[in-house]
């Protein structure tokens, strides 16, 4: 139930972020999330895209620095309240959120909300046990 | 005006006659007490009998800072430790430092070269000598203390730090004379406009910079702003520390090296060959009273030339010119003896750092800047920022623990620091001397 995420090591300088989607682009990858962390001197971009290996190799031969990380994508009922009651349960349940980003799409009536845990597979449990809707990687890619 | 009138003024024949009188005694005691000397000096198949003429001392091997180490800590020492009563020590390339130990009558000496720097400098007893080199192993600090004591001037031990109180005690104090690095003196003027105080309305006559190159539009610059006669000093604590040499007043001419206790020699850095007076190449310094660690043919790495032209100041001693860079990769950065391999060494320890990485020296608000660029590899990454600020912190404060200077550590791309040619470029200097 996990999903793999790419993330990119980006010195702020112009032209970075253009030259790695040219890159995806030319090689025919999509991306399907996305995030861009950011302090004064660097930044991480962290994707979800429709073919990690692709998007992986051809980024590191460009001589970018990328790992793979593995987030959980968790729907979430698109209305008030939605988001606060996931992490209420994650809170109850001393589960820490290193970060987040929502999807670009949504998935029926519902949200996406990507998500980097502490604990990744007590978090999937967690979220399973309170019937949240946790989603496979592959369904995501091909989204 | 003379600290010490008959050495400081001996006609050169008299000055060469002491000085092979010495190096014949040092070269015993070495030969005698020092176990490295004894096997340097039978390798190169030289007894201290050999010394018949000051010319002579070309023959000896030379000593270097590599020694020293190899001989960490008190391998060098020629006299007992119970007679060593002062241990100082300077940063080394490997983490361990330079250790030298002074007897009492090694302290006497250098407090009396040190007032003889003094006075040549322009101070005097009655003086009120505001001390702002650092206090602790580094030599700055006390071998100016017990200099500007010798003189008989009053002596304010502030060592540095805390620019606002130094400037409300040289208000306050009445200081004259200002003993510090010539950038901590720029520091000190910008310090003191922000708060509103004029440096034109201090007392200060004299300063006394050195433990950093600096270059002769940076004595404009400190005289104009400071309001005071900017002097050149030169030490390093492998030979004494501060006080080896000093330019005098009358001339600001390239700084008097105290030959009665030191003989200069310059060579050429590549070939080890002494080179005439006034070519440009290594100093090499041979202690010729000292007790503790006599030091023969010590190769400094600094690059100055040496003058016997008679001064204007009538002191017989040679004059080194300006110090104008190394012969070895050493950087100095705020008065701190920095080798980029120390740098290395502290990455390298750090798990999982690609050694390839950028020094970046610069002069900001007077005051010098480091920072060290380290490429970011897939070892090093992560996906969180948290991680990656933590590991920039980390480099921040080993460099800190380790050599004692601040420095900001900046996170770049794999390949993002230029690769050249042989031998790789780690360090960008962007101050000028």
């Amino acid at each position: 139930m996990k999903v793999e995420q790419i993330s990119i090591f980006i010195e702020n300088k112009s032209g970075r972020l253009a030259e790695i989607t040219r890159i995806l682009g030319e090689s025919g990858i999509n991306i399907r999330a996305l995030s861009l962390a950011d302090t004064s001197d660097f930044g991480i971009l962290r994707l979800i895209v429709n073919d990690v290996e692709t998007a992986n190799r051809v980024l590191k031969e460009k001589g970018f620095t990328v790992n793979k990380t593995e987030v959980v994508a968790v729907e979430v009922p698109d209305r008030p309240g939605g988001l606060g009651a996931i992490l209420q349960t994650l809170d109850t349940e001393q589960i820490n959120v290193e970060y987040m980003y929502a999807f670009v799409e949504r998935c029926g009536g519902n949200a996406v909300i990507i998500f980097r845990f502490d604990e990744t597979d007590k978090a999937i449990d967690v979220l399973k046990a309170n019937n949240f809707s946790v989603l496979a990687g592959e369904r995501l890619y091909s989204m | 005006m003379y600290f010490n009138e008959e050495f400081e003024t001996l006609p050169r024949p008299a000055l060469e006659a002491l000085q092979l009188k010495r190096l014949q005694a040092v070269v015993e005691r070495v030969y005698a007490n020092v176990p490295f000397y004894k096997a340097s000096f039978d390798k190169a198949g030289l007894r201290p009998a050999d010394v018949r003429s000051l010319d002579d001392l070309q023959r000896f091997p030379f000593t270097t800072k590599q020694d020293m180490r190899d001989s960490y800590p008190y391998g060098l020492f020629a006299a007992p430790l119970e007679e060593v009563v002062r241990i100082h020590a300077s940063s080394g390339t490997t983490g361990k430092p330079t250790v030298v130990g002074y007897t009492h009558k090694d302290i006497e000496t250098w407090s009396e070269l040190m007032a003889r720097s003094f006075m040549a400098a322009g101070a005097h007893r009655g003086d009120i000598i505001h001390n702002a080199y650092g206090y602790g192993l580094f030599t700055g600090g006390l071998g100016a203390h017990y200099g500007a004591e010798r003189l008989g001037a009053s002596v304010i031990p502030i060592s540095g730090g805390n620019t606002k109180r130094q400037i409300m005690i040289m208000q306050d104090f009445g200081s004259t004379v200002l003993t510090c690095t010539p950038s901590y003196s720029l520091f000190m003027a910008e310090e003191a406009r922000a708060e509103g105080i004029d440096f034109k309305k201090l007392k200060l006559r004299v300063g006394i910079f050195g433990a950093e190159p600096w270059s002769e539009a940076m004595r404009g610059e400190i005289e104009a702003k400071l309001n005071l006669s900017a002097i050149d000093i030169y030490g390093l604590s492998e030979i004494m520390g501060p006080g080896v040499a000093i330019e005098c007043i009358e001339a600001k001419k390239g700084l008097h090296i105290w030959e009665d206790h030191f003989i200069p020699e310059i060579i050429d850095p590549a070939t080890g060959q002494r080179l005439p007076e006034g070519e440009r190449g290594e100093l090499v310094i041979t202690t010729i009273t000292k007790q503790g660690i006599p030091l023969i043919r010590y190769r400094t790495r600094d690059i100055t030339s040496i003058s016997y032209e008679p001064c204007v100041c009538g002191r017989t001693h040679a004059r080194m010119s300006r110090m104008s860079g190394r012969s070895d990769d050493m950087l100095i950065i705020r008065g701190v003896n920095v080798f980029p391999s120390q740098i290395e060494s502290i990455l390298v320890g750090i798990e999982g750092v690609e050694p390839h990485y950028l020094l970046i020296v610069d002069r900001k608000d007077n005051l010098d800047t480091l920072e060290v660029h380290v490429e970011v590899d897939e070892g090093l990454f992560s996906d969180e920022i948290k991680m990656l600020q933590l590991l920039a912190k980390r480099i921040e404060k080993e460099i800190k623990d380790v050599l004692g200077i601040t420095c900001t550590a900046k996170l770049v791309e794999p390949k993002s620091i230029q690769r050249s040619e042989g031998k790789a470029v780690r360090v960008i200097d962007k101050r000028r001397f």
